[in-house]
Order: structure tokens, then sequence, then C-alpha cells
């Protein structure tokens, strides 16, 4: 049933000795070969970041590229949690085939075995690179590292620093970066963008890339491309993202054969700070480590408006604790989100809005004393207190759901090249390991992986395996490539309507929220489809940008960026729409359980859709990877 | 929102490029919200901006969270603003009052070339980190973590020196334009650490030849760095940095 052209290229052998079998036969580029390759990596979160350091130290010529004005500013740095591994130091039961099996069922067995098999493999290692960078994870009085259970783990095996666990990964990356910039190995290029894949006699050979600051378009000429470049999230408008990050490297990619695969996998975190006004610019989440000691309660009665310290014990609804008794408040991210919209459906949100649910400490705060709280929250406290102006020590967050972070994402195999020879996909910019969800601190897990551990043997498989004719930026392919772009951009800029990039893309964000969000169901997905078309239709006509392409524009840059989030939509929607099942962070409205939850169809439903660019204004073509489970056994996820 | 909107007048400073000679310009920002942050009130005042015909602020900013550093805002001749360990991002306009005057400009130093507007050109940073911030460990050669054990003490404070976001905001706050709290951030960062050891010399001297290669003035123990960093790290790092340089210079 799998479309050949998405072969996964699974090494043989029991699921345990995959990844060894593949390194023991992996073609190896000879030292003093490599050096005479050039990498070209594009973005510098954890996996681009880890991938262009690690490259570099082997030999290769890395060139690197991102859009903010400095590689150590990448969206990983926001990441707050903590980074999973099996190194089972608690020796609370843990093992690399607990992660495994975790992982795959935590994302609704929508994921590749062997991928993250080879993922809780290599998760003992990044620790252990990371430590030896020094990063500054938390640690006991003894000298060694802590961990910490988190987001649905019912082991202890998170490893965080304070609450800015992404920060200080990235440091370490980004370090280990400029380490190899000041050896001569990578050359950084600072506020630039991929707009534009290169693709010569079928392999990705270069990109094309806008100066930010100049408006200039340059030319890079290499021998593979690794896209490092996130998720696609602010197609929503509202979302944890940070204002720059954008699915249009990807996207331009799809547009030149790369398939993206499973579009509507997104994942709505929900522990974020409600919206509060319609002059809202993004969300901020509060890490779901919280759910360790808060509690999550709505007023039992609809309606209910009483402040929350007005309201007895008796007349609240710890509805998670209720309805999930074994997990309780740590049910994972899907399930808790759908539950708090659940609630505010039912009129028994609070705050202002009545979006948002209460996350309440008082009963920790007595437990433990504020000071234990203090030293395990109080950076999340302070920002929620510098957000919203009030005090979370003395009156209960409100939170709600938003969107975090994007499962899907361009298809790679196991070597994590896309269907486009020489294109590799790292980080969440692939589809690979989470399947219909993520589980919490596995996004820097898998981020490093990528970048540190897996590309470094499959890119020397990759190069060693094929032949690399000279070619360079006067090559005809990279002209037509920048003469497209420069049209585009010209085109964005020439059409002097009257509605600002952000108002369309906030009634773009409101389209998909309403109807491509939490709870999708067909009707809604196929109004969604023609809001959009026709919203697309009026951004080619009315967009007004102001000022011209030869200095910063950032109203410009956002242009080229919504202009593909429009397209993008609309496929997440379509791929919505087909997937007639509930899974992970898709939840179809008419396929649940009688008790609300997810009901998946793995008869029908257990494969990657792949969706092929098949021209302006044809319709995106499916292609089935199935998903073959030789090793676990797929089981209604239950966290009651 | 029950919240009384606010009428806020700006002076923010306009320069095409980095040669143009640049000006505080007046705006009335009319109907801003107290819940709104700093960054989306100037959004606002774009918005407004462009619906006008006129070119939009530019400013530098991403994650809107206070960790990523890009935000850099002098705001009534404060680096992030008047808020004690605050990136401006995370600064809100509940703090202002209806009709007050607020004037914005962007980080001035010889290290730090305007670009745009607000937005600056802060890549003498990454040099500094270039030049020895680092552990040398290539991938591939830890050994298990746990191998390393450090005092929980050193490692809190490893923490409390690695928090830096590189946003830039002590140089602008100090009146020598120094860049001695970034630099020896990163230093007694990695100075806490037992894996940090065997590069300290070689690393310190290199960060601030940089430093210095870069244009930045040098340290009088003013304190404004201090103040104005948005993760309140300790200038203690400045004298560790000092004793690690002699140390270096003199073994």
């Amino acid at each position: 049933m799998t479309d050949p052209k998405l072969d996964s290229k699974v090494p043989s052998g029991p699921l345990q000795e995959k990844w060894s079998n593949y390194l023991n036969h992996a073609k190896l580029v000879n030292p003093n070969n490599k050096r005479k390759h050039t990498i070209l990596v594009v973005g510098t979160g954890l996996a681009g970041a880890s991938a262009a350091a690690s490259l570099a130290e082997l030999g290769y010529n890395v060139k690197s590229f991102c859009i903010q004005d400095s590689a150590r500013r990448a969206h990983s740095i926001a990441a707050q949690g903590g980074i999973n591994a099996a190194k089972n130091y608690p020796d609370d039961g843990d093992s690399v085939w607990r992660l495994f099996y975790d992982t795959i069922k935590g994302g609704d067995y929508r994921a590749r075995e062997a991928n993250v098999h080879r993922l809780a493999q290599i998760s003992n290692s990044i620790i252990d690179q990371c430590v030896a960078q020094g990063v500054p994870f938390a640690r006991e009085y003894g000298g060694l590292l802590s961990n910490r259970s988190f987001g649905g783990a019912q082991v202890s095996r998170t490893f965080y620093a304070r609450g800015q666990t992404g920060q200080q990964l990235l440091l370490g990356a980004y370090q280990a970066m400029e380490k190899m910039i000041d050896a001569g190995k990578i050359k950084q290029y600072d506020r630039r963008e991929m707009l534009d894949l290169v693709v010569v006699d079928g392999k990705a050979r270069g990109i094309i890339c806008r100066n930010l600051v100049t408006g200039k378009l340059e030319r890079h000429v290499g021998d593979a491309v690794l896209l490092c470049t996130g998720g696609y999230g602010n197609v929503f408008y509202l979302s944890t993202n940070a204002k720059n990050s954008n699915v249009t490297a990807a996207w331009r990619c799809y547009k030149r054969g790369a398939y993206f695969a499973n579009p509507c996998f997104t994942q709505i975190h929900p522990t974020c700070i409600p919206v509060s006004g319609d002059y809202q610019s993004k969300l901020t989440l509060m890490s779901e480590s919280l759910r360790n000691d808060g509690r999550v309660w709505v007023p039992k009665t609809p309606g209910d408006k009483r402040s929350p310290d007005q309201i007895p014990e008796a007349d609240r609804d710890y509805y998670l604790e209720r309805k999930y008794p074994s997990f309780g408040n740590l049910v994972p991210r899907d399930v808790a989100s759908r539950n708090a919209k659940e609630m505010a459906d039912h009129d028994k949100g609070v705050g202002e809005t009545g979006m948002a649910v209460y996350l309440d400490f008082q009963d920790a705060i007595q437990r433990l004393g504020a000071d234990v709280i203090s030293a395990r929250y109080g950076n999340l406290f302070e920002m929620y207190e510098k957000i919203t102006g009030e005090d979370p020590y003395k009156v209960p967050m409100r939170i709600y759901p938003a969107v975090h972070y994007t499962m899907g994402g361009l298809w790679v195999d196991y070597n994590l090249m896309s269907t486009v020879p020489g294109l590799f996909v790292l980080g969440e910019a692939n589809f690979s390991d989470h399947g219909a969800n993520r589980l919490g601190a596995s996004a820097l897990m898998q981020g490093l992986a990528d970048g540190y551990f897996v590309i470094s043997h499959t890119l020397g498989n990759y190069i060693a395996g094929e032949s690399f004719p000279k070619i360079d930026e006067n090559n005809e392919a990279f002209a037509a490539a920048e003469n497209e772009t420069r049209e585009r951009v010209t085109r964005l800029l020439s059409i002097k309507g009257n509605k600002t990039v952000t108002q369309f893309h906030r009634e773009l964000g409101a389209i998909m929220w309403d109807y491509v969000g939490m709870a999708r169901n067909r009707e809604g997905l196929q109004h969604a489809i023609d809001a959009i078309v026709k919203l697309r239709e009026e951004f080619w006509q009315n967009l007004k940008i102001p000022g011209s392409n030869d200095t910063m524009n950032k109203n410009l840059e956002f242009a080229c960026r919504v202009a593909d989030f429009m397209e993008l939509g609309e496929l997440m929607a379509r791929d919505a729409l087909e997937r007639e099942e509930s899974c992970g962070g898709h939840f179809r409205e008419e396929y649940q359980t009688e008790e609300g939850e997810a009901l998946r169809n793995d008869d029908e439903f257990a494969y990657v859709a792949a969706w092929e660019y098949r021209g302006a204004g044809a319709r995106a073509e499916m292609h089935k990877e199935e998903l073959v489970f030789e090793n676990v056994k797929l089981t209604q996820r239950s966290y009651k | 929102m029950a919240d009384k909107l606010m009428r806020i007048n700006l002076k923010v400073w306009r320069q095409e490029s980095p040669n143009a000679q640049g000006r505080l310009v007046p705006y009335v920002v009319e109907g801003v919200n107290p819940h709104m942050s700093f960054l989306e009130m100037f959004d606002y005042l774009n918005e407004g901006l462009i619906q006008q015909g006129e070119e939009p602020v530019e400013f530098d900013h991403d994650c809107r969270e206070g960790i990523c550093g890009s935000c850099s805002m002098m705001v009534d001749g404060m680096a992030h603003g008047p808020q004690r360990g605050t990136a401006v991002c995370q600064l809100h306009m509940r703090h202002y009052k209806d009709g007050d005057t607020i004037v914005v400009e962007p980080w001035r130093a010889t290290g730090f070339p305007i670009i745009k507007d607000l937005v600056v050109d802060r890549s003498a940073f990454d040099r500094i980190i270039a030049a020895g911030g680092y552990i040398s460990v290539n991938t591939g050669n830890a050994q298990d973590a746990n191998m390393i054990p450090v005092e929980k003490a050193k490692s809190d404070a490893g923490f409390d020196y690695a928090a830096c976001i590189g946003c830039g905001a002590c140089v602008a706050a100090c009146p020598n334009a120094s860049a001695a709290l970034f630099t020896s951030a990163k230093i007694a960062h990695l100075a806490m650490f037992p894996q940090g050891e065997p590069e300290k010399k070689r690393r310190v001297v290199r960060m601030v030849e940089q430093m210095d290669a870069e244009g930045f003035g040098d340290c009088s123990n003013h304190g404004e760095c201090e103040a104005a960093c948005p993760k309140v790290i300790s200038i203690s790092s400045i004298a560790l940095m000092r004793r690690e340089y002699a140390k270096a210079m003199f073994s």
C-alpha cells in the first residue's frame, strides 16, 4: 500500500539493532574528502545549530543561515520545561524501551517505530554531550543531575535547567557552532531568510536567500541542504511561537518536490496565558511542569462568575482528577487541552472572557511551603505576574490552550532525507517522531538527536554514495529560482491595497483556530477551505505593504510568510478532512467514544499522509506511507 | 475590557539607514489598553502608521517572552524600561498612566551600529563568544553525564550567569558602553564547572581581547549594567573575569 516514493528505508533487523546495523553499514566519507563538500544548514535552533557544529567538527564546510540577528535567538531558546532521556538515574523503572513505548503511544501510534526507537536510544548521549559542554542542568546536593516527571510520564526522566532548558541547550549548541566559526569551518549568515530551494539534476544543491537588511537576493551552492527551520504554528496567528517563526522555507521545499506529511497534526498546549484582548500579538506558554503541583479546576456550576477565593471547595470541579484518576492533572497535552475547551464550551470557563480555567497552587503551597514552590517555578510565576498583573502565589493562575508545536512537517525517511534527494529535514520541521501528539520534553530531545547524532551519519552515507558535478551560482537553476523569488517579492509590494499583513494574518488565524483547531468536523473544515481560498484571493489583491525592498522591511518579510501560510492553511484543512478518525492532537468530532475521548481508526488510517505539490491552482495529491507496527500493540490510549 | 484606554505620547528615534541623520519623532497613540505589552503598543502604533501611508517603526523582536534577547529599546533613558529584571517585551502598559510621554531610542554604542530606527547590529557579541565562550568538546566525545559531579551551589551560580540573553542592555546602560557584563557572564558561567577548567586561560584572554577589539569601552564599576540586565546578572562576574584575566596573564 505504501507509495513507492515513500520508502522509509528503515534498516532490517530487530528494532533494538536497527540503528547499530545502520551505523555498521553506512557509507563513510574519507576525512580528506569531507572538506570538499559544502553543506547548507538553514536555521540555528537546536537541530540546526547542533547539526552545523557536528558536521563542521567532522570536517565538512558548513554555511549556516538564520533569520534572527544572531544564531543564539532561534526559537528553541524559549522552550521551558525539559528534555527527556532514558538514563534511569532515579532507578524508577525507566529504560530505552519504555521511553520509546511512551513516545509512540503518546503520539497515538502515528509515528514510525524505528525512528522513535532510535530517538530513545540516542537520548542518553544527548545529556552526556550537553553536560560536557557546560549546560547547567539542575543538580542535587550530591552534585549529580536532578530529574523530574513531566507531562504524562510516570517516570522521572526529564532533565531541566530551571524553566529555561531550551535556552541552556541552545546556548550549548550555539557555542559549539561559534567554536567552529572561530575554527573557520562554519560561515554564519545572520538576518537571511531562505526563500527558495534550488534543485539541480534532481538533487537539492542550493538555496536562494533574502538579506533582510538590504533586501538583496543571494545564491548559495552546496552538496546538501539541511532544513532546520522549525514548525508552522504561526499559521494560527496566535501561538506560543516566536513572531518570526514561519513555514516559508519548508513550503518552498514543498513546492520544489518535498512531500508535506500530516500537516493537520498540530499540538495545542494546555497551559498558556489566556488571550486578553484583540491587540494580542502572541501567546505565552506556562511550562506544563506546573501541572506537577498545580491543580486544574473550574466552578461546578455554569456561569459561576464569583472570584476564585469565593468559590468553596464543594463548588469546584477538579475535572482532570475526576475524569482521569490515575494520571490526574498530568494527562498528556491533547487530553488536557480538549478538556479545557469542553469546560469553556459548557460555560464553566473563568476570567473575563470565560476562555480560561484555573491552575491552582494553594494546596501545594500549604503542603510544601511557598519557598519550595518558588524554587521550582519562581521564574514562571514572575513571568505570569508580569504579563497578567496577578500574583499566582495568591490568586490561581488562569490558563487556556494555545497552539504550540506542529508534529506535521516535511516527510523524511530514516535518513532524515525528504523526497528531494539531498534535502534533509531535521527537528520540528520534519514530521517524523511525534506522531499525532508530542509528549512534553520530547521536542528538545528530537532536535538534538537529529542534529548531534543522526545527521552526521546519514549525511555521510548520502555524500559517499553520490557524485556531485561541480556547479556554481551561475547555474541556470539558480538564476531561475532567484528570478521567481524576485517576482514574488515585487508582486507583493506592487499590490498597494488597503489591508495590512497583520490584518490578513489575524483573519487567517481566526479561521484556523475556529475550524482547524482543537476540535474539527467535516462541515467546518469544508467551510475553512472555502474561507481560506477567498481570503487568499483578497490577500493578493488588497495587501498593503509600506516601504520598499531595499532596506529592512519587516512588513515585507511577514507578507512573504503570510502568503505561504495562506496556502498551508488550506492544506492543513484538507489533510484534517481526509483523516476521518480522531488521533492525538487531531480531534474529529464525528469520531469519538461515548465518553468523548478520541476514537482512532487503525484499520483505515494507520498511515502517514504525505502531500505532493501539483502546481499552482491544482489540488495537492496525497500519498500514503503505511505505518507498520511490529513491536507495539496498538491500544486505545487511556489515562483513566 | 473594562480598563480605561490611555493616550500615550511617544517620541521615537527614526533613522532610515546606518549613515542617515536620525531624529526623535513625536507620535500620539490613542486607545492604548493597559494590558498591552510595550511592543504591542508599538504594533498598534505601526498599524496606524501603515494605514496613514507612513513607514512603520522598525524594531527587533521575536519570542516576546523575555528569553530570545531580540528586543532592545532604550525607554526614557533606561535599557528595556523602568521595570527591573524585565525585557521590554515583557513590560506592560499598565505601568504607565494616561497622558504619559515616553521617549524610545535604540541601543547606543560604537559596538552596536544602528541599522534602521530602533534596530542595531549586535554581531559583535557573537564574535566575543566565538573567541572562546565555549567548552571544546566535539560531538560524541562525552563521558556519562553523572561522571562529572558539580557542587550544587556552584552549578546554581553557573546557571545565574548562563541566564544571559545577549540582548545588549548592559552595553546600552553603561556610560562607557562596556560589554564587560556580557563577556564576564559567559566566562563566569564556564568557570563554575570543572568541564570549563582546561581552557580557562585561553578563554578569558581571547574573549577580553575580542571585546576590546569590537570597540566597547572599559568597565569603571558604575553598576548600571546589573541594574538594566533583564536577567539581573550580578557584576560579581566582572570581578571574577578580572581575577581570571590577571591569573592568566601572570601564570
